[in-house]
């Protein structure tokens, strides 16, 4: 405990400490709600981003609902998040866990499996795609035939990389998550365990894994709703290509505003981006149950 | 009834949005402002090079009203310009193809109409030749200072592979399906193709429908006529696009190559592929980066061969028949009598001139044909410049005639037609939605 006194504190909250959220909200409100009010606006407007503003009712909405592409890019964006989900989760658990080990070379390791995370996801794209470049990429030049497939040309090969690097950029974020909760898991659990006579695999199971419950909540929800916005490394890496294989509703949005000159459709998939966005996190939360704030050390 | 908000606070707004923040080309929105001119243009050898020596020319001989300059990606630079000129942070000179692009900005009052100060400066304008003055005039008007080269779109050859291989270069468009299984035979790819970028696909459609069909056809479409994508002689090209492409005319994996990283003509000059339909731009591309490949006389080009019964004219070109410079209306009137300055005295000088000839470019001066014929690439510009100038007719480019909706579906269209996930009549009925009037 502080040694302030309970009466100090409270004053802080009633003097200084209600302005120290001013910046954020500036922010937020400036970054977030305000354009997001705009958007919301243009969904019902039509505007080549140029000219003037015309106010065209419900026409933007059901240009997109009654498109095929749009089914299309919500079907692919689930699939990103599903598989991205199912591959990042087991291997950033694992990851983590071993991470959390004080041993020495496990630090050497952590530092070179956190590397990903320094790198921008257009520069991780870009030598992706040179890597894996059928006529002048890896394959070729180390003459190995596996490697020298048309990895961005096939549809479903196309869309496995983009599930493989996007996992490989974000497991080591996801991976320092799972070490820090796996590091606040007291250590009396496992010794306890231990007396039982439970081994490695036994502890894993009936206590790692169930005291990290709400860090798989928040690592899933930063997961799930990151994974409608991924679109830098999938405009670099594809395009959306090949044909339209890999475009998520991110890069359909982008396509239609600045591409077409669409601003209206466009705005009206960022409402639906948002609107899921928002379903999915709420909805993550509540699988995380109402008593998110008790405590979860029932052994401590 | 219509409405108008402020352009700017609206962009502002849709700039911001949380998620597509991260999609706004990051980065700083360029010298807007400012005392001098700005000048946006693409990045790539040899051309930006030769684009950048302009300037820096006319800084020098003009310290008092310097131009700086900023270089883009093609791709990339399409949604910037536009995002830029939205937000009022437009360069004073921009640069572009004209046509349909050009068409929007005018529309939105983005630039200047230079068509009097090209009354006033006949020289600047006698000097030019008259085809590039189409895709800078609108409704009558011109927009834009045409400038640098024209660019026909060309097809190239391999001749070292063609030797290998024991066969001639293609008189039809039979001889081309004829070609297809003796290359792959080889293991040599029969073309190269950037398919990702999606423009590089639609050269082969642009001369597969004047082929069979004659400029009318695409005409017809730009112009809005009912249901002219489901013409007969364009139902008989997008089939005889997808008997090429199922007949394995491209290399594998095609749409995943992407134009911008020179990858395409990389293939070509390095034997894998035996031809590749591209722009003229190409030929001083493959000069910098393909080693001996061009100086040994091993790259072989030729308009597009005639399709058998086609009604198309064997001398039309397809293309850019120039590029062009605007002038942005937001920029101060100093700014603009610094570009107007630049127009008269730095663009297409004589040593930009002697650049873009020395690069396999052919300027859209008249009178050059001396020139042409005394340069080290003698044989390709003077090929150039007589395709460019005895074509019956020099079309333009597609997607920079068609305003950037109808070209962003047709561009898509175009590669689900090259995916094979579409047929001709689903081709030509999306694309009829479009442009039908």
């Amino acid at each position: 405990m502080s040694p302030a006194s309970p009466h100090d504190s409270r004053r802080d909250r009633h003097g200084i400490l209600p302005w120290l959220v001013v910046p954020a909200m500036v922010f937020f409100v400036g970054f977030a709600v305000i354009p997001l009010v705009g958007v919301f606006a243009l969904s019902f407007t039509t505007w080549d981003g140029l000219g003037e503003i015309q106010l065209s009712g419900l026409d933007s909405w059901q240009a997109v609902l009654a498109n095929s592409e749009l089914t299309h890019a919500v079907w692919i964006t689930f699939l990103v998040m599903v598989a991205s989900w199912a591959v990042q989760t087991p291997l950033s658990i694992l990851i983590g866990t071993f991470l959390a080990g004080n041993q020495r070379y496990r630090a050497a390791l952590a530092v070179l499996y956190f590397i990903p995370l320094l790198l921008s996801s257009a520069a991780i794209a870009i030598t992706y795609k040179a890597l894996l470049d059928p006529n002048f990429g890896l394959g070729d030049g180390l003459g190995i035939e596996f490697l020298a497939q048309d990895w961005l040309g096939r549809p479903t090969l196309a869309f496995s990389l983009v599930v493989f690097v996007v996992s490989w950029q974000f497991i080591p974020f996801h991976s320092l998550i799972y070490q820090g909760a796996v590091r606040q898991i007291p250590r009396s659990l496992y010794e306890a365990a231990q007396i039982d006579g439970a081994g490695r695999v036994r502890q894993f199971f009936s206590i790692t894994l169930p005291q990290l419950k709400y860090t798989i909540i928040t690592s899933s929800t930063l997961m799930v709703v990151g994974s409608l916005t991924f679109f830098d490394l999938i405009f670099v890496l594809t395009a959306g290509g090949p044909g339209d294989a890999t475009r998520v509703l991110a890069l359909d949005m982008y396509r239609r505003g600045f591409e077409a000159d669409l601003m209206g459709p466009a705005s009206a998939i960022a409402v639906i981006l948002v609107l899921v966005g928002l379903v999915l996190a709420l909805l993550l939360r509540r699988l995380g149950g109402r008593d998110a704030s008790k405590s979860q050390f029932e052994g401590a | 009834m219509a409405t108008q908000f402020s352009r700017r606070t609206a962009l502002g707004l849709a700039a911001g949005v949380p998620l597509s923040l991260a999609f706004s080309a990051c980065g700083t929105s360029g010298p807007g402002g400012g005392d001098g001119a700005s000048y946006w243009f693409l990045s790539g050898p040899p051309q930006e090079g030769i684009r950048q020596g302009a300037v820096d020319r006319f800084n020098n001989a003009n310290p008092d009203s310097k131009i700086t300059t900023t270089t883009f990606q093609n791709d990339p630079y399409k949604t910037k310009i536009k995002t830029a000129l939205g937000a009022g942070q437009a360069p004073t000179v921009i640069w572009g193809w004209g046509g349909g692009g050009l068409r929007t900005w005018v529309e939105a009052g983005q630039v200047d109409d230079l068509t009097s100060w090209f009354e006033q400066n006949p020289k600047v304008k006698d000097r030019l030749i008259d085809s590039s003055f189409g895709p800078a005039t609108i409704d009558g008007k011109i927009y834009a200072m045409p400038c640098e080269t024209v660019e026909p779109i060309v097809l190239y050859f391999n001749k070292r592979v063609f030797d290998d291989v024991k066969v001639d270069p293609p008189e039809s468009w039979d001889d081309i399906m004829a070609l297809v299984p003796k290359f792959n035979a080889k293991g040599i790819a029969p073309f190269s193709l950037g398919g990702q970028s999606r423009w590089t696909n639609m050269m082969w459609l642009e001369f597969l429908f004047d082929r069979i069909g004659g400029p009318e056809v695409f005409q017809a479409a730009f112009d809005g006529e009912k249901d002219a994508w489901s013409h007969p002689d364009a139902i008989d090209a997008l089939t005889k696009m997808q008997e090429l492409i199922r007949a394995k005319g491209f290399i594998e994996g095609f749409s995943s190559i992407t134009a911008d990283s020179n990858a395409d003509q990389a293939l070509l000059y390095t034997g894998r592929a035996a031809m590749m339909l591209h722009g003229s731009w190409s030929y001083g591309i493959q000069k910098e980066q393909g080693g001996d490949f061009v100086p040994s006389d091993s790259l072989g080009y030729m308009n597009f061969p005639p399709v058998d019964g086609g009604k198309g004219d064997r001398s039309n070109a397809v293309g850019n028949p120039g590029q062009y410079l605007a002038i942005s209306a937001k920029a101060s009137a100093e700014q603009k009598e610094v570009a107007k300055k630049f127009f008269t005295s730095g663009v297409l000088d004589e040593q930009e001139v002697k650049a873009w000839i020395d690069s396999g470019g052919v300027p859209i001066l008249k009178g050059t044909q001396s020139e042409l014929e005394a340069s080290q690439n003698a044989d390709f510009v003077s090929f150039v410049y007589d395709l460019a100038n005895n074509a019956k007719v020099f079309a333009q480019s597609w997607d920079q005639a068609l305003n950037p909706t109808a070209a962003s579906a047709l561009l898509d269209n175009i590669v689900k037609l090259f995916q094979l996930s579409i047929s001709p009549k689903e081709f030509a009925d999306n694309l009829n939605a479009v442009t039908n009037k």
